[in-house]
Protein backbone atom coordinates (compact mmCIF):
# COMPACT_ATOMS: atom_id res chain seq x y z
CA UNK A 1 0.00 0.00 0.00
CA UNK A 2 0.95 3.65 -0.18
CA UNK A 3 3.18 5.10 2.48
CA UNK A 4 1.62 7.02 5.34
CA UNK A 5 2.20 10.42 6.88
CA UNK A 6 2.67 10.76 10.63
CA UNK A 7 -0.99 11.78 11.04
CA UNK A 8 -2.18 8.82 8.97
CA UNK A 9 -0.02 6.48 11.06
CA UNK A 10 -1.19 7.78 14.43
CA UNK A 11 -4.87 7.85 13.45
CA UNK A 12 -4.48 4.32 11.99
CA UNK A 13 -2.92 3.01 15.16
CA UNK A 14 -5.58 4.59 17.38
CA UNK A 15 -8.46 3.34 15.20
CA UNK A 16 -7.09 -0.17 14.80
CA UNK A 17 -7.06 0.01 11.03
CA UNK A 18 -5.11 1.42 8.15
CA UNK A 19 -6.26 4.90 7.26
CA UNK A 20 -5.33 7.40 4.61
CA UNK A 21 -6.27 11.05 4.15
CA UNK A 22 -10.00 11.44 3.59
CA UNK A 23 -10.98 8.32 5.55
CA UNK A 24 -13.28 8.73 8.53
CA UNK A 25 -12.06 6.87 11.62
CA UNK A 26 -13.16 6.37 15.22
CA UNK A 27 -10.11 6.57 17.47
CA UNK A 28 -9.25 5.79 21.07
CA UNK A 29 -8.04 9.06 22.56
CA UNK A 30 -4.93 8.94 24.75
CA UNK A 31 -5.28 12.30 26.48
CA UNK A 32 -8.27 14.61 26.87
CA UNK A 33 -7.65 18.20 28.00
CA UNK A 34 -10.33 20.57 29.26
CA UNK A 35 -10.11 24.10 30.63
CA UNK A 36 -12.21 26.34 32.84
CA UNK A 37 -13.38 28.01 29.62
CA UNK A 38 -14.53 24.78 27.93
CA UNK A 39 -15.14 22.14 30.62
CA UNK A 40 -18.21 23.80 32.20
CA UNK A 41 -20.11 23.54 28.91
CA UNK A 42 -18.71 20.02 28.39
CA UNK A 43 -20.07 18.95 31.76
CA UNK A 44 -23.51 20.11 30.61
CA UNK A 45 -23.25 18.09 27.38
CA UNK A 46 -21.91 15.06 29.30
CA UNK A 47 -24.91 15.07 31.59
CA UNK A 48 -27.40 15.57 28.76
CA UNK A 49 -25.77 12.65 26.92
CA UNK A 50 -26.73 10.56 29.94
CA UNK A 51 -23.17 10.31 31.20
CA UNK A 52 -22.81 8.81 34.67
CA UNK A 53 -19.13 7.90 34.55
CA UNK A 54 -16.05 9.03 32.68
CA UNK A 55 -14.79 6.22 30.45
CA UNK A 56 -11.19 6.46 31.66
CA UNK A 57 -10.61 9.29 34.12
CA UNK A 58 -6.84 8.67 34.07
CA UNK A 59 -6.77 10.04 30.52
CA UNK A 60 -8.64 13.24 31.34
CA UNK A 61 -7.11 16.43 32.75
CA UNK A 62 -8.65 19.82 33.50
CA UNK A 63 -6.64 23.04 33.87
CA UNK A 64 -8.07 26.20 35.42
CA UNK A 65 -6.14 28.56 33.16
CA UNK A 66 -8.41 31.08 31.42
CA UNK A 67 -9.80 32.67 34.57
CA UNK A 68 -6.65 32.75 36.68
CA UNK A 69 -7.45 34.20 39.10
CA UNK A 70 -11.24 34.34 38.82
CA UNK A 71 -12.33 37.97 38.70
CA UNK A 72 -16.08 37.48 39.12
CA UNK A 73 -18.67 35.33 40.79
CA UNK A 74 -19.41 33.69 37.44
CA UNK A 75 -15.82 32.60 36.80
CA UNK A 76 -15.42 31.38 40.38
CA UNK A 77 -18.61 29.41 39.78
CA UNK A 78 -17.12 27.77 36.66
CA UNK A 79 -14.09 26.72 38.72
CA UNK A 80 -16.23 25.21 41.45
CA UNK A 81 -18.33 23.37 38.88
CA UNK A 82 -15.20 21.89 37.26
CA UNK A 83 -13.71 20.92 40.64
CA UNK A 84 -16.93 19.20 41.73
CA UNK A 85 -17.22 17.20 38.50
CA UNK A 86 -13.54 16.25 38.67
CA UNK A 87 -13.84 15.09 42.27
CA UNK A 88 -16.92 13.00 41.52
CA UNK A 89 -15.32 11.32 38.50
CA UNK A 90 -11.69 11.11 39.63
CA UNK A 91 -10.36 13.56 37.04
CA UNK A 92 -7.12 15.39 37.77
CA UNK A 93 -7.37 19.17 38.07
CA UNK A 94 -4.48 21.56 37.62
CA UNK A 95 -5.48 24.41 39.86
CA UNK A 96 -5.62 28.16 39.35
CA UNK A 97 -2.03 29.36 38.92
CA UNK A 98 -0.57 26.04 37.75
CA UNK A 99 -0.65 27.12 34.13
CA UNK A 100 -2.07 26.67 30.66
CA UNK A 101 -3.49 23.23 29.82
CA UNK A 102 -1.25 22.30 26.88
CA UNK A 103 1.83 23.82 28.53
CA UNK A 104 1.25 21.69 31.63
CA UNK A 105 0.52 18.61 29.51
CA UNK A 106 3.83 18.98 27.70
CA UNK A 107 6.13 19.99 30.54
CA UNK A 108 4.83 17.31 32.92
CA UNK A 109 5.27 14.59 30.32
CA UNK A 110 1.56 13.82 29.94
CA UNK A 111 2.04 14.07 26.16
CA UNK A 112 4.27 11.38 24.70
CA UNK A 113 5.37 10.65 21.13
CA UNK A 114 2.75 8.83 19.06
CA UNK A 115 -0.19 9.90 21.21
CA UNK A 116 -3.58 11.15 20.09
CA UNK A 117 -4.43 14.22 22.17
CA UNK A 118 -7.64 16.24 22.04
CA UNK A 119 -8.19 19.42 23.97
CA UNK A 120 -11.10 21.80 24.18
CA UNK A 121 -8.78 24.67 23.38
CA UNK A 122 -7.65 25.41 19.83
CA UNK A 123 -4.03 25.77 20.90
CA UNK A 124 -3.88 22.09 21.85
CA UNK A 125 -1.97 21.79 18.53
CA UNK A 126 1.03 23.00 20.56
CA UNK A 127 1.50 19.41 21.76
CA UNK A 128 2.50 18.41 18.20
CA UNK A 129 6.05 19.39 19.15
CA UNK A 130 6.15 16.08 21.06
CA UNK A 131 5.50 14.12 17.83
CA UNK A 132 1.87 13.60 18.90
CA UNK A 133 -1.30 14.19 16.88
CA UNK A 134 -2.93 16.90 18.97
CA UNK A 135 -5.97 18.88 17.96
CA UNK A 136 -8.50 21.32 19.36
CA UNK A 137 -12.20 20.49 19.72
CA UNK A 138 -15.27 22.08 21.25
CA UNK A 139 -17.02 21.25 24.49
CA UNK A 140 -19.44 18.68 23.03
CA UNK A 141 -16.59 16.66 21.53
CA UNK A 142 -14.77 16.95 24.86
CA UNK A 143 -17.86 15.51 26.54
CA UNK A 144 -18.07 12.69 24.00
CA UNK A 145 -14.40 11.82 24.49
CA UNK A 146 -14.90 11.72 28.27
CA UNK A 147 -18.02 9.57 27.92
CA UNK A 148 -16.84 7.08 25.29
CA UNK A 149 -13.04 7.33 25.36
CA UNK A 150 -13.24 7.88 21.62
CA UNK A 151 -13.75 10.53 18.98
CA UNK A 152 -14.31 10.46 15.22
CA UNK A 153 -11.93 12.13 12.79
CA UNK A 154 -11.58 12.68 9.11
CA UNK A 155 -7.95 11.83 8.45
CA UNK A 156 -6.33 15.04 7.19
CA UNK A 157 -4.05 15.58 4.27
CA UNK A 158 -0.64 16.83 5.31
CA UNK A 159 1.46 19.80 4.28
CA UNK A 160 5.13 18.99 4.64
CA UNK A 161 6.97 22.02 6.01
CA UNK A 162 10.68 21.82 5.24
CA UNK A 163 12.85 24.09 7.38
CA UNK A 164 15.92 24.97 5.39
CA UNK A 165 18.86 27.32 5.64
CA UNK A 166 20.51 29.18 8.48
CA UNK A 167 18.32 31.19 10.81
CA UNK A 168 19.98 34.60 11.20
CA UNK A 169 20.96 35.76 14.69
CA UNK A 170 18.14 37.88 16.06
CA UNK A 171 15.43 35.87 14.29
CA UNK A 172 13.35 34.08 16.89
CA UNK A 173 11.04 31.09 16.53
CA UNK A 174 8.11 33.52 16.74
CA UNK A 175 9.34 35.32 13.62
CA UNK A 176 9.52 32.02 11.75
CA UNK A 177 6.05 31.03 12.99
CA UNK A 178 4.45 34.35 12.02
CA UNK A 179 6.09 34.15 8.61
CA UNK A 180 4.74 30.64 8.14
CA UNK A 181 1.20 31.73 9.07
CA UNK A 182 1.49 34.64 6.65
CA UNK A 183 2.76 32.38 3.86
CA UNK A 184 -0.01 29.83 4.37
CA UNK A 185 -2.74 32.42 4.97
CA UNK A 186 -5.45 32.37 7.64
CA UNK A 187 -7.13 29.32 6.12
CA UNK A 188 -4.16 27.95 4.20
CA UNK A 189 -3.92 24.79 6.29
CA UNK A 190 -7.68 24.36 6.80
CA UNK A 191 -8.62 20.67 7.38
CA UNK A 192 -4.94 19.78 7.02
CA UNK A 193 -2.09 18.75 9.26
CA UNK A 194 1.43 20.12 9.12
CA UNK A 195 4.57 18.01 9.45
CA UNK A 196 7.74 19.88 10.42
CA UNK A 197 11.02 18.52 9.12
CA UNK A 198 14.02 19.58 7.04
CA UNK A 199 17.76 20.08 7.38
CA UNK A 200 17.33 23.04 9.76
CA UNK A 201 14.79 21.31 12.05
CA UNK A 202 17.63 20.30 14.36
CA UNK A 203 18.35 23.99 14.97
CA UNK A 204 14.92 24.41 16.55
CA UNK A 205 14.95 23.77 20.28
CA UNK A 206 12.03 21.98 21.87
CA UNK A 207 10.62 25.33 23.03
CA UNK A 208 11.01 26.73 19.50
CA UNK A 209 8.95 23.79 18.23
CA UNK A 210 6.16 24.54 20.66
CA UNK A 211 5.96 28.06 19.18
CA UNK A 212 5.68 26.82 15.58
CA UNK A 213 3.11 24.14 16.43
CA UNK A 214 1.13 26.64 18.52
CA UNK A 215 0.80 29.22 15.75
CA UNK A 216 -0.04 26.61 13.10
CA UNK A 217 -3.70 26.79 14.13
CA UNK A 218 -3.72 30.45 13.03
CA UNK A 219 -3.38 29.04 9.50
CA UNK A 220 -6.19 26.59 10.30
CA UNK A 221 -4.02 23.50 10.83
CA UNK A 222 -5.73 20.55 12.47
CA UNK A 223 -2.43 19.31 13.88
CA UNK A 224 1.21 20.36 13.62
CA UNK A 225 3.50 17.39 14.21
CA UNK A 226 7.28 17.41 14.35
CA UNK A 227 9.37 14.54 13.04
CA UNK A 228 11.18 12.62 15.78
CA UNK A 229 14.87 13.40 16.24
CA UNK A 230 17.55 14.03 18.85
CA UNK A 231 15.73 17.11 20.18
CA UNK A 232 12.65 15.00 20.86
CA UNK A 233 14.83 12.27 22.39
CA UNK A 234 16.28 14.82 24.80
CA UNK A 235 12.80 16.02 25.77
CA UNK A 236 11.51 12.52 26.58
CA UNK A 237 14.75 11.38 28.21
CA UNK A 238 13.51 12.67 31.53
CA UNK A 239 10.22 10.76 31.39
CA UNK A 240 10.14 8.19 34.16
CA UNK A 241 8.04 5.30 32.97
CA UNK A 242 6.90 5.66 29.37
CA UNK A 243 8.76 7.52 26.66
CA UNK A 244 6.11 6.85 24.03
CA UNK A 245 6.58 5.50 20.53
CA UNK A 246 8.00 8.05 18.09
CA UNK A 247 6.35 8.01 14.67
CA UNK A 248 8.11 8.82 11.41
CA UNK A 249 6.39 9.09 8.04
CA UNK A 250 6.87 6.28 5.52
CA UNK A 251 9.00 6.75 2.46
CA UNK A 252 6.40 7.36 -0.24
CA UNK A 253 3.89 9.05 2.06
CA UNK A 254 1.66 11.37 0.07
CA UNK A 255 1.57 15.06 0.91
CA UNK A 256 -0.90 17.72 -0.18
CA UNK A 257 2.04 20.01 -0.78
CA UNK A 258 5.54 20.76 0.34
CA UNK A 259 6.42 24.18 1.67
CA UNK A 260 10.11 25.06 1.95
CA UNK A 261 10.80 27.73 4.55
CA UNK A 262 14.00 29.60 3.76
CA UNK A 263 15.11 30.63 7.23
CA UNK A 264 17.91 32.87 5.97
CA UNK A 265 15.28 35.23 4.51
CA UNK A 266 13.38 35.69 7.79
CA UNK A 267 14.10 38.56 10.16
CA UNK A 268 12.12 40.14 12.98
CA UNK A 269 8.46 40.44 11.99
CA UNK A 270 5.25 41.92 13.35
CA UNK A 271 1.63 40.87 12.86
CA UNK A 272 -0.37 44.07 12.48
CA UNK A 273 -3.95 44.47 13.71
CA UNK A 274 -6.29 42.63 13.45
CA UNK A 275 -5.13 39.24 12.13
CA UNK A 276 -2.16 36.97 12.93
CA UNK A 277 -1.46 36.46 9.22
CA UNK A 278 -1.19 40.22 8.63
CA UNK A 279 2.58 39.99 8.91
CA UNK A 280 5.28 42.43 7.78
CA UNK A 281 9.02 42.72 8.41
CA UNK A 282 9.58 44.98 11.40
CA UNK A 283 11.47 47.50 9.25
CA UNK A 284 8.29 48.10 7.24
CA UNK A 285 6.08 48.81 10.25
CA UNK A 286 5.16 52.52 10.36
CA UNK A 287 6.28 54.40 13.45
CA UNK A 288 3.90 53.06 16.09
CA UNK A 289 3.72 54.05 19.76
CA UNK A 290 3.24 51.16 22.18
CA UNK A 291 1.44 51.56 25.51
CA UNK A 292 1.40 48.01 26.83
CA UNK A 293 3.80 45.13 26.31
CA UNK A 294 2.58 41.62 27.14
CA UNK A 295 5.10 38.81 27.69
CA UNK A 296 3.19 35.59 28.17
CA UNK A 297 0.78 32.94 26.80
CA UNK A 298 1.19 29.47 25.32
CA UNK A 299 3.14 31.06 22.46
CA UNK A 300 5.57 33.31 24.29
CA UNK A 301 5.39 32.58 28.01
CA UNK A 302 8.16 30.03 28.47
CA UNK A 303 11.58 30.33 30.12
CA UNK A 304 13.47 30.80 26.84
CA UNK A 305 11.06 33.61 25.87
CA UNK A 306 11.76 35.56 29.07
CA UNK A 307 15.50 35.03 28.69
CA UNK A 308 15.26 36.38 25.13
CA UNK A 309 13.32 39.42 26.36
CA UNK A 310 15.55 40.03 29.37
CA UNK A 311 18.70 40.00 27.24
CA UNK A 312 17.28 42.82 25.10
CA UNK A 313 16.06 44.75 28.14
CA UNK A 314 19.44 44.51 29.91
CA UNK A 315 21.41 45.35 26.78
CA UNK A 316 19.29 48.49 26.43
CA UNK A 317 19.82 49.58 30.03
CA UNK A 318 16.68 48.15 31.59
CA UNK A 319 14.80 51.45 31.78
CA UNK A 320 11.22 51.08 30.57
CA UNK A 321 9.92 53.92 28.42
CA UNK A 322 7.63 56.34 30.21
CA UNK A 323 4.01 55.31 29.95
CA UNK A 324 4.68 51.71 28.92
CA UNK A 325 3.12 49.01 31.05
CA UNK A 326 5.08 45.74 30.91
CA UNK A 327 2.95 42.72 31.87
CA UNK A 328 4.57 39.34 32.57
CA UNK A 329 2.44 36.19 32.82
CA UNK A 330 4.40 32.92 32.85
CA UNK A 331 2.72 30.05 31.00
CA UNK A 332 2.94 27.78 34.04
CA UNK A 333 4.02 27.58 37.65
CA UNK A 334 7.02 25.52 36.53
CA UNK A 335 8.09 28.36 34.22
CA UNK A 336 7.54 30.80 37.09
CA UNK A 337 9.61 28.61 39.44
CA UNK A 338 12.55 28.48 37.02
CA UNK A 339 12.40 32.23 36.38
CA UNK A 340 12.34 32.89 40.11
CA UNK A 341 15.27 30.55 40.68
CA UNK A 342 17.48 32.10 38.01
CA UNK A 343 16.69 35.68 39.00
CA UNK A 344 14.77 36.65 35.87
CA UNK A 345 11.56 37.51 37.67
CA UNK A 346 13.16 39.81 40.19
CA UNK A 347 15.06 41.60 37.45
CA UNK A 348 11.85 42.16 35.49
CA UNK A 349 10.05 43.29 38.62
CA UNK A 350 12.80 45.81 39.44
CA UNK A 351 12.39 47.26 35.96
CA UNK A 352 8.76 47.86 36.80
CA UNK A 353 7.04 44.88 35.22
CA UNK A 354 3.64 43.80 36.49
CA UNK A 355 4.06 40.09 37.20
CA UNK A 356 0.84 38.10 37.31
CA UNK A 357 -0.22 34.59 38.20
CA UNK A 358 0.60 31.92 35.55
CA UNK A 359 -2.17 31.14 33.07
CA UNK A 360 -3.67 32.60 29.90
CA UNK A 361 -3.50 36.08 31.43
CA UNK A 362 -4.43 39.04 29.26
CA UNK A 363 -4.41 37.07 25.97
CA UNK A 364 -8.17 36.81 25.49
CA UNK A 365 -9.59 39.36 27.87
CA UNK A 366 -10.63 36.74 30.41
CA UNK A 367 -8.21 37.65 33.18
CA UNK A 368 -5.34 39.96 33.91
CA UNK A 369 -4.78 43.40 32.49
CA UNK A 370 -7.34 44.78 30.00
CA UNK A 371 -5.91 47.46 27.69
CA UNK A 372 -7.43 50.91 27.86
CA UNK A 373 -9.29 52.72 25.09
CA UNK A 374 -7.19 53.35 22.00
CA UNK A 375 -4.10 51.67 23.44
CA UNK A 376 -1.56 49.89 21.25
CA UNK A 377 -0.36 46.58 22.65
CA UNK A 378 2.69 44.61 21.54
CA UNK A 379 2.33 41.00 22.62
CA UNK A 380 4.06 37.62 22.43
CA UNK A 381 0.63 35.97 22.05
CA UNK A 382 -0.88 34.28 19.03
CA UNK A 383 -4.08 36.23 18.27
CA UNK A 384 -4.63 39.93 17.67
CA UNK A 385 -8.26 39.93 16.61
CA UNK A 386 -10.13 43.14 17.35
CA UNK A 387 -11.36 43.08 20.97
CA UNK A 388 -9.38 39.90 21.65
CA UNK A 389 -7.89 41.34 24.85
CA UNK A 390 -11.21 42.72 26.02
CA UNK A 391 -11.28 46.20 24.47
CA UNK A 392 -12.47 46.70 20.89
CA UNK A 393 -10.73 50.08 20.63
CA UNK A 394 -7.28 48.69 21.44
CA UNK A 395 -4.93 47.62 18.64
CA UNK A 396 -2.88 44.46 19.17
CA UNK A 397 0.43 43.80 17.44
CA UNK A 398 2.19 40.42 17.71
CA UNK A 399 5.94 39.89 17.75
CA UNK A 400 8.82 37.96 19.32
CA UNK A 401 9.83 38.36 22.96
CA UNK A 402 12.91 40.31 21.77
CA UNK A 403 10.83 42.77 19.75
CA UNK A 404 8.39 43.17 22.64
CA UNK A 405 11.28 43.93 24.97
CA UNK A 406 12.73 46.48 22.54
CA UNK A 407 9.35 48.27 22.44
CA UNK A 408 9.21 48.31 26.23
CA UNK A 409 12.48 50.27 26.19
CA UNK A 410 11.57 52.74 23.46
CA UNK A 411 7.78 52.97 23.71
CA UNK A 412 7.56 52.31 19.97
CA UNK A 413 7.78 49.29 17.71
CA UNK A 414 11.54 48.86 17.40
CA UNK A 415 13.81 46.40 15.64
CA UNK A 416 15.31 44.36 18.51
CA UNK A 417 18.59 44.05 16.62
CA UNK A 418 19.14 47.80 16.91
CA UNK A 419 17.65 49.08 20.17
CA UNK A 420 17.73 52.77 20.80
CA UNK B 1 -36.91 16.38 3.65
CA UNK B 2 -37.11 20.05 4.66
CA UNK B 3 -37.09 23.39 2.97
CA UNK B 4 -35.92 26.67 4.33
CA UNK B 5 -36.24 30.18 2.95
CA UNK B 6 -34.43 33.00 4.68
CA UNK B 7 -32.68 36.32 4.41
CA UNK B 8 -28.93 36.34 3.79
CA UNK B 9 -26.78 38.11 6.37
CA UNK B 10 -23.54 38.73 4.56
CA UNK B 11 -20.13 38.39 6.23
CA UNK B 12 -16.60 38.34 4.84
CA UNK B 13 -13.67 35.92 4.96
CA UNK B 14 -11.88 34.70 8.11
CA UNK B 15 -14.63 35.61 10.59
CA UNK B 16 -13.15 34.22 13.80
CA UNK B 17 -15.10 32.86 16.76
CA UNK B 18 -14.06 35.82 18.94
CA UNK B 19 -15.97 37.98 16.46
CA UNK B 20 -19.00 35.68 16.60
CA UNK B 21 -18.98 35.96 20.39
CA UNK B 22 -16.21 37.57 22.44
CA UNK B 23 -14.35 35.50 25.05
CA UNK B 24 -14.92 38.28 27.57
CA UNK B 25 -18.71 37.88 27.14
CA UNK B 26 -18.73 34.18 27.84
CA UNK B 27 -16.80 34.63 31.05
CA UNK B 28 -19.94 36.10 32.58
CA UNK B 29 -22.43 33.49 31.37
CA UNK B 30 -22.73 30.50 29.03
CA UNK B 31 -26.45 31.15 28.52
CA UNK B 32 -26.77 31.57 24.76
CA UNK B 33 -30.07 33.40 25.17
CA UNK B 34 -28.19 36.17 26.99
CA UNK B 35 -25.06 35.97 24.85
CA UNK B 36 -27.04 36.32 21.62
CA UNK B 37 -27.39 40.07 22.18
CA UNK B 38 -23.62 40.30 21.55
CA UNK B 39 -23.64 38.17 18.37
CA UNK B 40 -20.98 39.43 15.93
CA UNK B 41 -20.58 42.68 17.88
CA UNK B 42 -16.95 43.03 16.79
CA UNK B 43 -18.08 43.04 13.15
CA UNK B 44 -21.10 45.29 13.73
CA UNK B 45 -22.36 46.32 17.18
CA UNK B 46 -25.88 46.70 15.73
CA UNK B 47 -25.94 43.26 14.12
CA UNK B 48 -27.67 41.30 16.88
CA UNK B 49 -30.60 43.69 17.06
CA UNK B 50 -31.31 43.27 13.34
CA UNK B 51 -31.38 39.45 13.30
CA UNK B 52 -34.74 37.88 12.49
CA UNK B 53 -35.56 34.25 13.18
CA UNK B 54 -34.81 32.25 10.06
CA UNK B 55 -31.98 34.48 8.83
CA UNK B 56 -29.07 32.69 7.18
CA UNK B 57 -25.44 33.62 7.83
CA UNK B 58 -23.50 33.82 4.59
CA UNK B 59 -19.73 34.03 4.85
CA UNK B 60 -16.65 33.77 2.70
CA UNK B 61 -13.87 31.33 3.43
CA UNK B 62 -12.54 30.03 6.77
CA UNK B 63 -15.66 30.88 8.78
CA UNK B 64 -15.29 30.25 12.51
CA UNK B 65 -11.50 30.28 12.66
CA UNK B 66 -9.60 30.86 15.88
CA UNK B 67 -10.83 29.58 19.21
CA UNK B 68 -12.76 26.29 19.31
CA UNK B 69 -15.26 27.75 21.79
CA UNK B 70 -18.63 26.12 21.32
CA UNK B 71 -20.75 29.14 22.27
CA UNK B 72 -19.84 30.43 18.80
CA UNK B 73 -22.23 27.79 17.44
CA UNK B 74 -24.89 27.81 20.18
CA UNK B 75 -25.24 31.61 20.13
CA UNK B 76 -25.94 31.57 16.37
CA UNK B 77 -28.70 29.01 16.90
CA UNK B 78 -30.10 30.93 19.87
CA UNK B 79 -30.38 34.03 17.69
CA UNK B 80 -32.73 32.05 15.44
CA UNK B 81 -30.22 31.37 12.65
CA UNK B 82 -30.47 27.69 11.63
CA UNK B 83 -28.03 27.61 8.68
CA UNK B 84 -24.59 28.99 7.84
CA UNK B 85 -23.37 29.07 4.24
CA UNK B 86 -19.65 29.60 3.72
CA UNK B 87 -17.00 29.07 1.10
CA UNK B 88 -15.22 27.01 3.74
CA UNK B 89 -15.30 26.49 7.50
CA UNK B 90 -12.67 26.19 10.17
CA UNK B 91 -12.88 22.56 11.29
CA UNK B 92 -13.58 23.22 14.97
CA UNK B 93 -16.54 25.48 14.18
CA UNK B 94 -17.78 22.95 11.62
CA UNK B 95 -17.80 20.16 14.20
CA UNK B 96 -19.39 22.35 16.85
CA UNK B 97 -22.14 23.38 14.42
CA UNK B 98 -22.99 19.79 13.51
CA UNK B 99 -22.86 18.70 17.15
CA UNK B 100 -25.51 21.29 18.03
CA UNK B 101 -27.75 20.88 14.99
CA UNK B 102 -26.67 24.10 13.27
CA UNK B 103 -26.44 23.26 9.57
CA UNK B 104 -23.11 24.29 7.98
CA UNK B 105 -23.10 24.18 4.18
CA UNK B 106 -19.94 24.64 2.14
CA UNK B 107 -20.84 26.31 -1.14
CA UNK B 108 -19.92 29.17 -3.44
CA UNK B 109 -21.18 32.27 -1.64
CA UNK B 110 -19.41 34.85 -3.79
CA UNK B 111 -22.59 36.13 -5.51
CA UNK B 112 -24.76 36.32 -2.39
CA UNK B 113 -25.38 39.82 -1.04
CA UNK B 114 -26.77 41.13 2.22
CA UNK B 115 -30.55 40.77 2.18
CA UNK B 116 -30.80 38.27 -0.67
CA UNK B 117 -33.50 35.67 -0.19
CA UNK B 118 -31.99 32.20 -0.14
CA UNK B 119 -34.16 29.12 -0.62
CA UNK B 120 -32.77 25.75 0.45
CA UNK B 121 -34.16 22.38 -0.39
CA UNK B 122 -32.63 19.83 1.94
CA UNK B 123 -33.13 16.30 0.65
CA UNK B 124 -31.43 12.98 1.38
CA UNK B 125 -29.94 13.17 -2.11
CA UNK B 126 -28.39 16.57 -1.49
CA UNK B 127 -29.02 20.18 -0.64
CA UNK B 128 -29.92 22.73 -3.31
CA UNK B 129 -29.23 26.37 -2.57
CA UNK B 130 -31.04 28.96 -4.70
CA UNK B 131 -30.42 32.70 -4.63
CA UNK B 132 -33.82 34.14 -5.59
CA UNK B 133 -32.31 37.48 -6.65
CA UNK B 134 -29.81 36.08 -9.14
CA UNK B 135 -31.34 32.71 -9.88
CA UNK B 136 -27.99 31.21 -8.96
CA UNK B 137 -28.34 27.57 -7.96
CA UNK B 138 -25.92 25.05 -6.48
CA UNK B 139 -26.47 21.49 -5.31
CA UNK B 140 -24.22 20.02 -2.67
CA UNK B 141 -23.86 16.34 -1.84
CA UNK B 142 -25.36 15.35 1.52
CA UNK B 143 -23.04 15.20 4.49
CA UNK B 144 -22.11 11.53 4.79
CA UNK B 145 -20.64 9.31 7.44
CA UNK B 146 -20.72 9.97 11.14
CA UNK B 147 -21.10 13.72 10.68
CA UNK B 148 -24.23 13.13 8.61
CA UNK B 149 -25.59 10.73 11.21
CA UNK B 150 -24.98 13.25 14.02
CA UNK B 151 -26.69 16.00 12.07
CA UNK B 152 -29.62 13.71 11.20
CA UNK B 153 -29.98 12.85 14.89
CA UNK B 154 -30.27 16.56 15.66
CA UNK B 155 -26.86 16.83 17.30
CA UNK B 156 -24.26 14.94 19.29
CA UNK B 157 -26.32 14.70 22.50
CA UNK B 158 -29.19 12.87 20.84
CA UNK B 159 -26.79 10.81 18.69
CA UNK B 160 -24.90 9.50 21.73
CA UNK B 161 -28.11 9.04 23.74
CA UNK B 162 -29.24 6.71 20.98
CA UNK B 163 -25.98 5.02 19.97
CA UNK B 164 -23.95 5.17 23.17
CA UNK B 165 -20.76 5.48 21.12
CA UNK B 166 -19.51 6.56 17.69
CA UNK B 167 -20.63 4.06 15.06
CA UNK B 168 -18.76 4.09 11.77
Amino acid sequence: MTGQTISEKILSAKSGGSALAGDVVVCDVDLVLGTDASAPMAIGYFERMGGTRVHDASRVVFALDHYAPPSSAATKGFHDQVRAFAKKHGVRVFEVGEGISHQIAVERGLVRPGMLVVGADSHTVTCGAVNAFATGVGSSDLAAAMLTGQLWFRVPQTIRVVLDGARPPGTSAKDVALTLVSTLGAGGAEYRALEFTGPAARDFSFDDRLVLSNLAVEAGAKAAVWHPDAVLDAHVAGFVSDRGEPVSPDVGARYARELVVDLASIGPTVALPHAPNNVVPIARVPDTPIHMVFLGTCTGGRVADYHEALAVLERGGGQLAAGVQLVVTPASSEVERQLAADGTLVKLARMGATITMPGCGACCGTSGVIPGDGMNVLSTANRNFKARMGNATASIYLASPAACAAAALTGRITDPRSPA
Amino acid sequence: MTNHRGRARRLGDDVNTDYIIASRRKKETLDENILKQYLLEAVDPAFAATVRAGDILVAGTNFGCGSAMEVAATVVLAAGIPIVLAGSFARSFYRNAINNGLLPIECDTSDIREGDTIALSIEPSGTTIVNERTGGRETRAPLGGIAGDILAAGGLVSYLQREGRFVR
